[in-house]
């Protein structure tokens, strides 16, 4: 491993060392919620991950279906293997907020279940990968990936009509949206270190699938070479 | 051949092979009859239930036996290669997966004309809103279905265990499609609210999948 990366780890595990801190022992007691609420530091900032990876997932697949590069698939798998590991934390860790907050589990609301649809969705994508073989599994993640993506602004249109009760978002809603600023810092902390841990994931699950690739390469390469002789 | 002259042969020549074997009709007929009545025995709704939970029970009966024709669209092509003989012919793959999504979208919508009578028979259903409607969400949602279904076939048919394959990634992406039509059918039935946004909403997702299979179709069929 080159330093820069060793450095990187290890920056990144400093930054959330101290991001826990904050969230758990700086950041005030939220007024109604209590303690329950510092879930939030967590639950946030899977989502944004979580979202940049299916972005990234996204450009990645025109990438490969524009180029055929296998590196733009081997990040377009890394960024969704990752992706949804981010997204099931923000499943797993909102109906634990949920719960003694709004006194349900689970409720059928806009944004809740946009974020199953979309994790269904990459998950059928992960399950394609799996069950393609040979070369053709690129292309046909990479087409899979751009209906995913194409679909979940439908998703979440339609799901918004079939339920309007959702709760308005806290921030950047209105007038009387908004963080305490003591919590937008801790909040800050963790969005950081959290980017940080899943570029450390992409980065590693990216050069594992560049290698994969390579170790397939010179397998084919060894079997044409056997078949010369 | 003229694209419209491939689409034509092919929708023809399927349509051919589909009126002497009956393999798909039928299948999709018999399971979805199953369907209604494994339904009917484990809800055992009243009349006024069952308006409140037809929209959703057709739907899912019509998608699962959707995929059954879905599943034979690209399998038979397989034999003797012909995917490969289309392959290296000049004729433009779009015309191909149309004359297959317009095959397998008569074969659906015959299979929602021959079925609906009996949802209405065995569910008492008598619809409150304008019956018509029902007939333009059924066109607008088959074609929904079988769009993408079609498209995820020629997907599915280069994986291992292809039949179980097509399920699997084309139910998640249908899901606000089927939002649409289930929740559209059941403001008919019951005349409570208007399904204008849901009928919108199934020509956008139309429009936007139709773009989207035709603009990456040929990439799949290429597929090696």
């Amino acid at each position: 491993m080159k330093p820069l990366s060793i450095a990187f780890i290890v920056f990144t595990l400093a930054l959330l060392g101290f991001s826990t801190y904050q969230a758990l022992f700086v950041a005030p007691t939220e007024q109604t919620m209590g303690d329950v609420q510092r879930i939030f530091y967590y639950h946030v900032p899977s989502a944004w991950v979580a979202g940049v990876c299916f972005f990234v997932n996204f450009l990645a697949s025109v990438a490969y279906i524009l180029k055929r590069n296998s590196d733009a698939d081997a990040l377009a798998a890394a960024s969704a293997e990752v992706g949804v590991v981010f997204c099931t934390i923000v499943l797993i860790t909102g109906p634990i907020w949920a719960r003694p907050v709004w006194g349900i589990w689970w409720t059928w609301d806009a944004r809740l279940t946009t974020t199953l649809v979309l994790w269904l969705i990459y998950v059928s994508y992960l399950i394609l990968r799996h069950f393609a073989t040979g070369s053709q599994t690129k292309l046909l993640a990479a087409v899979l990936a751009i209906f995913g993506f194409v679909d979940v602004p439908i998703v979440y249109m339609s799901i918004r009509w079939f339920r309007t009760q959702h709760p308005s978002p806290v921030m950047g809603g209105g007038e009387n949206s908004g963080l305490d600023p003591a919590m937008l810092h801790a909040f800050l902390w963790n969005l950081l270190a959290f980017t940080c841990v899943g570029i450390i994931l992409v980065v590693a699950r990216y050069r594992l699938q560049q290698m994969e690739n390579e170790v397939e390469a010179e397998h084919a390469r060894l079997a044409l070479a056997g078949g010369a002789r | 051949m003229s694209a419209v002259g491939v689409t034509k042969s092919t929708l023809l020549k399927d349509l051919r092979m589909e009126w002497r074997s009956k393999d798909a009709i039928n299948s999709m007929l018999f399971f979805s009859l199953l369907v209604v009545v494994i339904f009917s025995f484990a809800f055992n709704p009243t009349a006024e239930q069952s308006r409140l939970i037809a929209g959703g029970l057709i739907w899912v009966a019509f998608l699962f036996a959707a995929v059954v024709a879905l599943n034979q669209t690209w399998a038979r092509e397989l034999r003797n290669q012909v995917l490969d003989a289309y392959r290296v012919s000049p004729a433009p793959p779009n015309a191909l997966f149309l004359a297959k999504v317009l095959g397998n979208f008569l074969f659906v919508v015959v299979l929602e004309a021959l079925m609906a009578p009996l949802f209405v028979v065995f569910y008492q259903l008598r619809s409150v809103g304008p019956v018509w409607q029902l007939v333009v969400i059924a066109l607008l949602g088959t074609w929904a279905l079988v769009v993408n279904g079609t498209f995820f076939a020629a997907l599915s048919i280069r994986t291992r265990s292809r039949e179980i394959m097509l399920p699997l990634i084309l139910f998640p992406i249908s899901i606000p499609a089927l939002l649409a039509m289930v929740d559209a059918t059941t403001s008919i039935l019951t005349g409570e609210s208007s399904p204008d946004f849901w009928i919108k909403l199934l020509l956008v997702y139309d429009v936007i999948f139709t773009a989207v299979c035709l603009l990456l179709f040929e990439s799949v069929l290429n597929a090696e």
